[in-house]
């Protein structure tokens, strides 16, 4: 009888100390948090040069007559990301099969692979707009698209493609060598053990990195502006350099975010949904 | 002139790198045949199953099936695998498919069956062995008892000629070895010939037909289970039993 009585007062206390330690915790949080965003905001707000910041790129009424431009321009952006991404996840999932692959006859395509995986990761993105987005139209080949969205979303998808294929191809090889003896064991080939027993565990598997690779695509598509297609950055730019007021360009951010800080949290969600095997 | 044994495997040798793991394995499984592979961990039970399930090339020698010659390179391997059920130490089940799919996926994609027929055959043997009401549930949220009955199931579904099962309860819980011995026992009095690689002695005791001693790659001692296990004549036999936990039971 007094053993119990005891264990309830030890469980009591136990209990009284660990909402003394919350509370102690969340109350260090919060004044933390006013110390720190406090400092941060007074020290922008405080600087010499914050009204004209604040003019140059906070300025409601240019926000107000920008915007509509700068959306207009960004439904290119989407338009472009969705079409990239798409093709990205089909040129990549090509690359990193082959890459994995084993057949003999299959060596030259093994070599091209590696060797498109090097070039384009190597380059950055944006001299491969340059490149491919004044090159090509300057061969003067029949046929090829000259048309500057077109062009810059090819050289974003042959940059994505070789970042993207070897996310594929780490999922690939993670899958334990158990899974294919099993699948053959059953009597399939190697290529049905790949399609229905390889390949849908590494797609879940690198869902999370996929995802993040995703984000990534849909900021660099800003970069075609650069080509002269009129999409959200390059409207942005020609406003705020007409007007001399920068708040065009917050707008664009606005919009981008709008869309990564979604994806963001999608990532998050999968990251942690996934667990360590996939299902 | 007699059938000839459904397996045979004549002189097989094998080698990883330059370790020979296998130095001439003679072996033979009849029909409705139960034959116990014992030995120490690596001694090559599992890398002798994996061969005859053409899941590793072989050196030399040659394994038979039904009198035939498998292991010619010029033999369809995947036809051959068909004909065979093979049964992993650590289940091997497919994580992203459901208990039932796991079962089905052979028939539908191996052996042409209709999705139908291959689903009412694989819940009649899940039911059979004790695992109806799992059917949609994934392998993870399953006991490892569970978990190497469906992967028996899995191997079993497909009516192979033999069945191979490599150390099938060594990955298990003591507590959980009897529910896959029963699920063996079921097999052999089904008929199924099967080569078992065990650690269970006295299971293979019981169920086996013979006994092989799988000693450094090489057979020493074989015949009924009551002779190798109770009065082996090798001294390497002899060392093996006497060290293992369950030997006072036999």
């Amino acid at each position: 009888m007094n053993a119990t009585a005891a264990a309830s007062d030890r469980r009591a206390a136990r209990e009284a100390a660990r909402l003394r330690r919350s509370r102690r915790g969340q109350a260090i949080a919060a004044i933390s948090s006013v110390i720190v965003l406090g400092g941060l905001a007074a020290l922008v707000l405080t600087s010499p040069g914050w009204p004209e910041v604040r003019e140059t790129f906070f300025s409601w009424e240019a926000f107000r007559d920008s915007f509509p431009g700068v959306l207009e321009g960004f439904w290119l952006d989407v338009k472009l990301f969705v079409i990239v991404e798409l093709v990205v996840l089909v040129l990549s999932l090509v690359v990193a099969l082959v890459r994995t692959s084993k057949a003999a006859a299959l060596f030259p395509l093994r070599l091209l692979a590696a060797a498109y995986c090097d070039i384009f990761r190597g380059i950055p993105t944006i001299l491969l707009v340059y490149l491919v987005g004044f090159g090509i139209p300057a061969l003067q080949l029949e046929g090829l698209p000259t048309d500057p969205v077109v062009l810059g979303g090819v050289a974003l998808a042959l940059s994505y493609g070789a970042y993207v294929a070897e996310v594929y191809r780490a999922g690939i090889v993670s899958i334990h060598r158990g899974q294919r003896d099993a699948a053959l064991a059953i009597g399939l080939t190697e290529g049905q053990a790949l399609r229905y027993v390889i390949l849908p565990q590494a797609v879940r598997r690198v869902g999370p990195p996929l995802l993040n690779d995703f984000i990534s695509l849909q900021k660099d598509v800003a970069l075609v502006s650069i080509l002269g297609p009129q999409e959200a950055f390059r409207i942005a730019q020609i406003d705020a350099s007409s007007t001399f007021n920068y708040t065009p360009l917050i707008a664009a951010a606005m919009l981008y975010l709008c869309v990564t800080v979604p994806l963001a949290r999608l990532v998050d969600r999968f990251g942690l949904g996934i667990g360590g095997v996939a299902r | 002139m007699s059938a000839p044994p459904v397996l045979e495997i004549r002189g097989v040798t094998k080698a990883f790198g330059g370790r020979e793991v296998l130095h001439g394995v003679d072996l033979e499984v009849r029909e409705h045949q139960a034959v116990a592979l014992i030995g120490a961990s690596g001694s090559g039970k599992s890398t002798l199953l994996r061969c005859v399930d053409l899941l590793e090339d072989i050196d030399d020698g040659d394994v038979l099936l039904d009198g035939e010659v498998i292991t010619d390179p010029s033999v369809d391997t995947v036809a051959v695998r068909r004909r065979l059920g093979l049964v992993f130490q650590a289940y091997n089940l497919f994580p992203h498919l459901s208990v039932l799919d796991n079962v089905v996926l052979g028939g539908v994609r191996a052996h042409d069956l209709a999705r139908s027929e291959a689903e009412d055959r694989g819940r009649a043997l899940l039911e059979r062995f004790g695992l109806a009401g799992r059917e949609d549930d994934h392998p993870d949220e399953l006991s490892g008892g569970q978990q190497q009955r469906v992967a028996i199931v899995r191997a079993f579904a497909a009516y192979p000629r033999a069945m191979l099962l490599d150390e099938v309860t060594s990955a298990l819980d003591p507590e959980l070895v009897g529910e896959v011995l029963e699920a063996i026992r079921d097999l052999k009095s089904a008929g199924m010939t099967m080569l078992i690689a065990t650690h269970e002695m006295s299971f293979a005791r019981e169920v086996a037909d013979e006994v092989s001693f799988l000693h450094d790659g090489r057979i020493l001692e074989s015949g009924p289970p009551q002779r190798v296990l109770a009065s082996p004549q090798r001294p390497e036999t002899q060392r093996f039993l006497r060290r293992l936990p369950d030997a006072s039971r036999l």
